[in-house]
């Protein structure tokens, strides 16, 4: 059985395994052991503030994809079978898009002489070109829908093994419909959010393609100080240290996590 | 149960704006592709080829189209097998270590891309396998496996392993049976991981933006180097063209699965 493991097992690791533990070597050593690359990080003020903005926006996509995609799942959960398979049919559409066709699409939709903007001049709403893109708010609007099926899928997951009766039980005993929602509904779909809440916050923490392409230059999350310091300053040990500490982060937060529920239930999707 | 309350009403408008802004993007790209004008005017002033004839007629689109098929298309046939056999072997074998392996393999999911290619990147660069063909291939073959090896775990999930002892006790051995028994049962979520594995490489960009180079550079490349350039409608074009091909192949994996049931 070990035999039949070892091709995979072999790519897994030289190819990622290897890798990522050269990464963390190649942070602290460099013509003997340095924490210097880890100094940088934590005191220099580009490295630090860039760490800080990559969690904000990845916490407000993560609140802005649980609000959108909440009311989506519940709908498709309470709604009969063939309009929850086309709702859900819409949600995962652009999953199947390539994330590069995606920012292309939004960069049509958003600039200053995009489709959004147009429409707003066509209807006198605006005067002036509004600036959409080539700033945070494009990156979230762009991250937000990339994102938002991993949040929405989980969510549903859970919605469906709510047992209906639990709401009509909470009917007969006189409750409003809105109060069953907020004492029965919500707090057993909270494995849902926390799973879909986690996932998105996660792949948002190493997000590439949609702020280089839609942050103007401006977003600088922390993957673009990785590609950076590699690709313009030649600075292997400090890009080494920033990937070694954005890894610990998704690691904690995947381990913190684990602790309530079960992380296949994180993985689970796609 | 439900009547049309306000907040009922609430909920289907809030729903359908979001379902708005999920499939916007996706349609807005196929009318721009077919639009005579230079720069992005929505709704296109008329219909026309050039953006296609652009990239068909283009050698260094071609090159790179031509690039990410042959990487795509080895990433299946080398990232199939590997699943599929460490699939089987995961589901069979009650050894401790096989649940420490399984979490490996699923490790391209869990660490950010961003990282991996990095790290491949210094890797590379002490072998030679910097802007080499090989080194493509393997690194989606490590992306790709995953997917593989999801989708035919779920589709062992539902054969029964006995079947399988009733062919080895008739005499056949372990490889014969697992071809004659397991294998068409598990034939549709095999292809399914297939699929994906294919998708996948087809759509990675980050990995290839670090370790490709010269002729060796997938259409992703190309693009993004297009995109942070200047917005050219060929590129609505050729993801049109991938978007397509995209769905064709989710549309066939699906129907695969459902068959397996």
């Amino acid at each position: 059985m070990l035999v039949l493991v070892s091709p995979a097992l072999l790519v897994i690791l030289a190819l990622i395994v290897l890798p990522v533990g050269w990464l963390a070597w190649q942070s602290i050593y460099h013509d003997g052991f340095t924490l210097e690359n880890y100094r940088r990080v934590f005191t220099e003020d580009i490295y630090w503030r860039s760490f800080a903005l990559t969690f904000e926006i990845s916490l407000a996509v993560t609140v802005i994809a649980l609000l959108l995609g909440y009311p989506v799942a519940y709908l498709a959960n309470s709604v009969p079978k063939g309009w929850s398979i086309l709702i859900l049919s819409l949600v995962v559409l652009p999953f199947w898009t390539s994330v590069l066709v995606r920012a292309y699409a939004w960069l049509a939709l958003l600039q200053r002489t995009g489709v959004i903007n147009q429409f707003l001049r066509y209807l006198d709403v605006i005067s002036e070109p509004l600036a959409l893109v080539h700033n945070t708010f494009g990156t979230v609007v762009a991250t937000v829908h990339i994102l938002l099926p991993f949040m929405v899928l989980p969510l549903y997951a859970t919605m469906q093994k709510i047992p209906g009766d639990l709401m009509q039980a909470g009917a007969s005993l006189g409750a409003s419909p809105s109060l069953t929602f907020l004492r029965v509904f919500l707090p057993l779909s909270l494995p849902g959010v926390l799973a879909g809440c986690t996932m998105v916050f996660v792949l948002c923490l190493g997000f590439y393609i949609t702020p280089e392409l839609l942050g103007g230059g401006r977003t600088v999350m922390v993957s673009m100080l990785v590609s950076r310091n590699v690709e313009l300053y030649n600075q292997f040990g400090a890009a080494s240290a920033v990937a070694v500490v954005l890894l610990l982060s998704v690691l904690a937060i995947f381990f913190i996590v684990s602790r309530f529920i079960s992380l296949d239930r994180v993985l689970g999707q796609k | 149960m439900m009547r049309t309350s306000p907040a009922r009403i609430g909920l289907y408008v809030i729903s359908a704006l979001v379902l708005l802004y999920l499939i916007l993007p996706v349609l807005i790209i196929a009318p721009i592709s077919f639009s005579s004008a230079r720069f992005l005017t929505f709704p296109p002033p008329s219909f026309s080829m050039r953006w296609y004839q652009q990239y068909f007629a283009n050698p260094a689109w071609m090159q790179a189209t031509q690039v990410t098929l042959t990487v795509a298309l080895l990433t299946v046939v080398i990232a199939t097998p590997c699943g599929v056999a460490a699939a089987y072997a995961i589901s069979q074998s009650k050894l401790r270590i096989m649940r420490v392996i399984h979490m490996a393999l699923l490790l391209p999911l869990v660490v950010p891309i961003i990282i991996t290619a990095v790290g491949i990147f210094f890797v590379y660069a002490k072998v030679g396998l910097v802007a080499t063909m090989p080194g493509l291939v393997l690194a989606n073959v490590m992306l790709g496996l995953p997917y593989v090896v999801i989708s035919v775990l779920a589709g062992l999930q539902s054969f029964d392993p006995a079947q399988e002892m009733v062919a080895r006790s008739l005499g056949m051995n372990r490889l014969r049976s697992f071809f004659a028994v397991t294998l068409p049962q598990i034939k549709s979520s095999v292809i399914a991981g297939g699929i994906f594995a294919f998708i996948s490489a087809m759509d990675e960009t980050i990995v290839a933006l670090f370790i490709s180079g010269g002729q060796y550079q997938p259409l992703t490349k190309r693009m993004f180097t297009a995109l942070r350039d200047e917005i050219d409608p060929t590129i609505a074009a050729i993801s049109t063209l991938m978007t397509a091909a995209s769905f064709m192949l989710v549309l066939l994996a699906s129907t695969r699965q459902k068959k397996s049931g």
